[in-house]
């Protein structure tokens, strides 16, 4: 019974993966692997196939919702483990979770509503821009890497701590040059997955990024990722068309294929260090 | 010019607890904007009538019969059938490059944007086996979607279980059903219960896997193959065209406050379960 | 403890399920497709489903193309299009024109331009004109903002405006009329093409080649951009399709679409 359910859960999920990969990739061997990646020349009603500004849309807010992540999220991590009283740190975490319990959506709103006239206003541009979809994602991807640096942090052992004070440090000392060493690799799969999210979403990145098919020159510039090309046509593509959609999501599994990757060197690197000790 | 590790110290831990405040009045701000222009028009009356004039007047009660329902059976399919093949993964089979490599796809399985398996689930679904834009179709969707995330999590909560604890079952002459069921479950239970929360909050909020497999019906569906749109949808909409933006926030609010007490109600359980269950 | 769990999920699953309430008899009747259709078909919907009850009618959105598809596969029996069916779709398709709508082009009201030639909206959106300095406006950039591809609005403009030539890669893409309505309200800078029947007011639809885009105009052929609003059903509607089609060219459902802004055929 056991096995039925388990062949089943597998099978099924193989059929999602093949399937993917079965409509999407005759395309690109249609348009060509160099075209497909490097032109900008998205024009479906004619047949051309260029996701060029669409893969560094993608990668550009990704980039920026990263900065974001990673600064606010590792800051929160550290000040959570080691810096904050129990009372606070009681307020803090639940705090971070409920981050995590906003749809997407809401965040989307807020940044349409906030956060794109602000820019539009203050700093230029249409304010649907990159900047305005790394800052959404970046909110988004917070409590996800500050959970796992969390993890990590505490993770490193307290020995590492006390002997660096012993040795007349300050906290300070001890946590970026210690401990954060310690706990790097940790804090990289942190990142690497907070990525693989950011690269993901769609619905709150459609409504602040400007959805333009230029490559982005600029933070202040518009932009369309590769979720949103696929989420505005996919409710009428047909034909090579809707192929081409499929295509696009065998590049997004070939990115988190490479993310998840890093992400178990880096993990596999962090148990043989603890074994080397 | 040098500058003291004391005071280096309290810059750099005051730079965090600016970032920390940040990131609260963020959340504060967000949660506040919403509930306190949504809340007020959450009467019993917007929770259980029908949504008129596209959304700008009435309620929203099919919205939270069609989230219910394909919610629920989208977990109600993924739940077993995940925690199934993650216990059969680690009990039932010896490590291999057969399970390396499906742990592998599990994990990129579980990272590929919802957005995918709302295309494949709108060109499989709904369209070559032709159930339509309906319950049944976005249910399938989700339960696709979540289950990578319930195989990985139940997976990595039972690898936790204590190898001592199946020693000593076996040791009092156990089966291994037995030991698997009574044993090991019991004491995974709570890491599989995150999991299986975490899916229910993903399924909740999801909008692009919904979109084009349950559609965007604004009435009750009522059998697994009508459609329906899911509170998250409906806020989109709402909030998108302009059309009610006081219903819209309203319609957030109700959803901030499920997944909220969804997540509360898990936590108590897991509480009780924690104080009991384990040995 | 473990079946007490389990058994309380299966309880609440059962009753979830069984909101299979009977009140529905026979299947909803699936209308899907242009966005700019979409809020008359919603309006007609209840209004058809309020004077013969026991109909069901579900309308959704997705784009004018997205409605042909929809309707080709099946998904829908009715696809809403905001466009003249295509070549190869005439063949396939019965389109029933139920009304014809104006090709609005909207700007912020505070914008001083109060029209363009169709040249000159031809040059701004192909990304030729970038200042709204260049059109007799203040010296500010021109922000344009397009349909996606699908979109029958998008179809309507590309063939009654811009002709041979591409919009502008630089343009902003929204979803839906809707959307696209909420971009220029709040942006000075912007101007977009939508459904005139959605503007109600809240833009300003400027005159083209002088003609202001009125509800007058339209109808007497004067405003060239005029496009119409099919109910297109693949091959002879089902029984369930066609009543609501008769409804809609009935002359409560024509008399309903008038006052909303549209121009009747009937």
């Amino acid at each position: 019974m056991l096995l039925l359910l388990a062949l089943s859960a597998i099978s099924g999920l193989a059929v999602i993966t093949a399937f993917i990969f079965k409509e999407g990739v005759p395309i690109i061997a249609k348009v060509g692997l160099g075209t497909f990646i490097l032109s900008s020349d998205w024009y479906p009603g004619e047949g051309e196939f260029g996701i060029f500004p669409m893969i560094v849309g993608s990668l550009a807010v990704t980039a920026g919702a990263m900065v974001i992540g990673l600064v606010f999220g590792v800051g929160c991590a550290i000040l959570l483990t080691l810096f904050s009283p129990p009372k606070v740190v009681a307020v803090m975490k639940p705090s971070v979770e409920l981050l995590a319990g906003i749809p997407s959506v809401v965040y989307g709103f807020m940044g349409v509503v906030i956060l794109v006239p602000f820019i539009r206003d203050y700093l230029g541009g249409p304010g649907l821009s990159v900047l305005a979809a790394s800052i959404v994602l970046g909110v988004m991807v917070l409590p996800t890497v500050t959970s796992i640096s969390v993890d990590a942090l505490q993770a490193v052992p307290r020995s590492y701590r006390e002997g660096s004070l012993a040795l007349g440090a300050t906290e300070w000392q001890t946590t970026h040059r210690v401990i954060l060493k310690a706990a790097r690799s940790g804090i990289v799969a942190a990142v690497i997955l907070g990525m693989g999210r950011a690269v993901g979403e769609t619905m709150a990145v459609i409504m602040v990024a400007g959805n333009s098919l230029d490559v982005p020159h600029g933070i202040l510039d518009p932009v369309r990722t590769l979720t949103s090309n696929i989420a505005l046509e996919m409710g009428y593509a047909a034909g090579d068309h809707r192929k081409a959609l499929f295509a696009t999501g065998v590049v997004l599994f070939v990115i988190i294929m490479i993310l998840n990757t890093m992400a178990l060197a880096v993990s596999r690197r962090r148990a043989g260090k603890v074994q080397a000790r | 010019m040098r500058i003291a590790p004391r005071n280096t110290q309290r810059m750099a831990v005051g730079g965090m607890w600016v970032l920390a405040g940040l990131m609260m009045a963020a959340l504060v701000f967000i949660l506040g904007f919403v509930l306190v222009q949504g809340l007020p028009h959450v009467t019993w009356g917007f929770l259980t009538e029908s949504p008129r004039s596209m959304g700008r007047e009435g309620g929203i009660a099919p919205m939270i019969v069609a989230t219910l329902w394909i919610t629920g059976l989208a977990v109600f399919l993924a739940a077993p059938v995940g925690v199934a093949t993650a216990i059969y993964l680690t009990e039932y089979t010896r490590e291999s490059r057969l399970t390396h490599v499906i742990r592998f796809g599990a994990d990129c399985l579980a990272g590929i944007p919802s957005i995918i398996f709302g295309l494949f689930g709108f060109v499989f679904f709904a369209i070559t086996l032709g159930m339509g834009m309906s319950v049944l179709s976005g249910a399938l969707t989700l339960a696709l979607m979540v289950l990578p995330t319930i195989i990985r999590t139940s997976e990595e909560a039972i690898r936790a279980v204590p190898q001592s604890y199946r020693d000593v079952s076996y040791g009092l002459g156990s089966t291994r059903w037995q030991m698997v069921t009574r044993v090991v479950l019991r004491s995974a239970l709570p890491g599989i219960g995150t999991g299986i929360v975490l899916s229910i909050g993903r399924s909740i909020s999801e909008t692009a896997a919904v979109m084009l497999t349950a559609g965007s019906a604004l009435g009750f569906p009522h059998t697994v193959f009508d459609s329906g749109r899911t509170l998250a949808l409906h806020f989109y909409v709402l909030a998108r065209e302009g059309i009610s933006m006081s219903n819209a926030y309203a319609t957030a609010s109700v959803l901030i406050l499920a997944i909220l007490g969804i997540n509360l109600a898990a936590y108590w359980l897991m509480q009780r379960f924690v104080a009991k269950g384990v040995a | 403890m473990k079946w007490l769990i389990a058994a309380a999920a299966l309880a609440l699953v059962v009753v979830v399920m069984s909101f299979g309430f009977g009140g529905r008899k026979g299947h909803a009747l699936n209308v899907v497709g242009s966005t700019s259709i979409q809020p008359f078909a919603e309006m007609l919907a209840q209004a058809y489903q309020e004077s013969h009850p026991g109909q069901y009618v579900d309308v959704q959105g997705g784009g004018s193309t997205a409605g042909i598809q929809a309707a080709e596969n099946g998904l829908a029996e009715i696809g809403m299009c905001s466009r003249a069916l295509k070549k190869e779709e005439a063949g396939v398709f019965t389109p029933n024109i139920i009304a014809y709508d104006g090709l609005a082009i909207v700007v912020h009201p505070s914008n001083p331009v109060e029209g363009l030639t169709l040249q000159q909206i031809q040059g701004i959106f192909a990304g030729q004109v970038a200042n709204w300095q260049e059109v007799g406006g203040p010296d500010r950039p021109i922000r344009l903002i397009t349909r996606e591809e699908g979109s029958g609005t998008r179809e309507a403009f590309t063939k009654l405006v811009m002709q041979k030539l591409r919009i502008s890669r630089k343009a902003l893409t929204q979803e839906s009329n809707g959307a696209v309505k909420e971009l220029v309200k709040h942006d000075a800078c912007a101007i977009g093409y939508m459904s005139l029947g959605l503007v109600m007011g809240e833009l300003r639809s400027l005159k083209v080649d002088g003609v202001p885009a009125t509800h007058e105009d339209v109808s007497a052929k004067r405003y060239p951009l005029v496009r119409p609003f099919l109910f297109v059903t693949k091959g002879k509607p089902t029984e369930a399709a066609q009543g609501f089609i008769d409804y809609v060219f009935s002359e409560p459902g024509q008399a309903l679409l008038a006052k909303e802004g549209l121009v009747r055929v009937r």
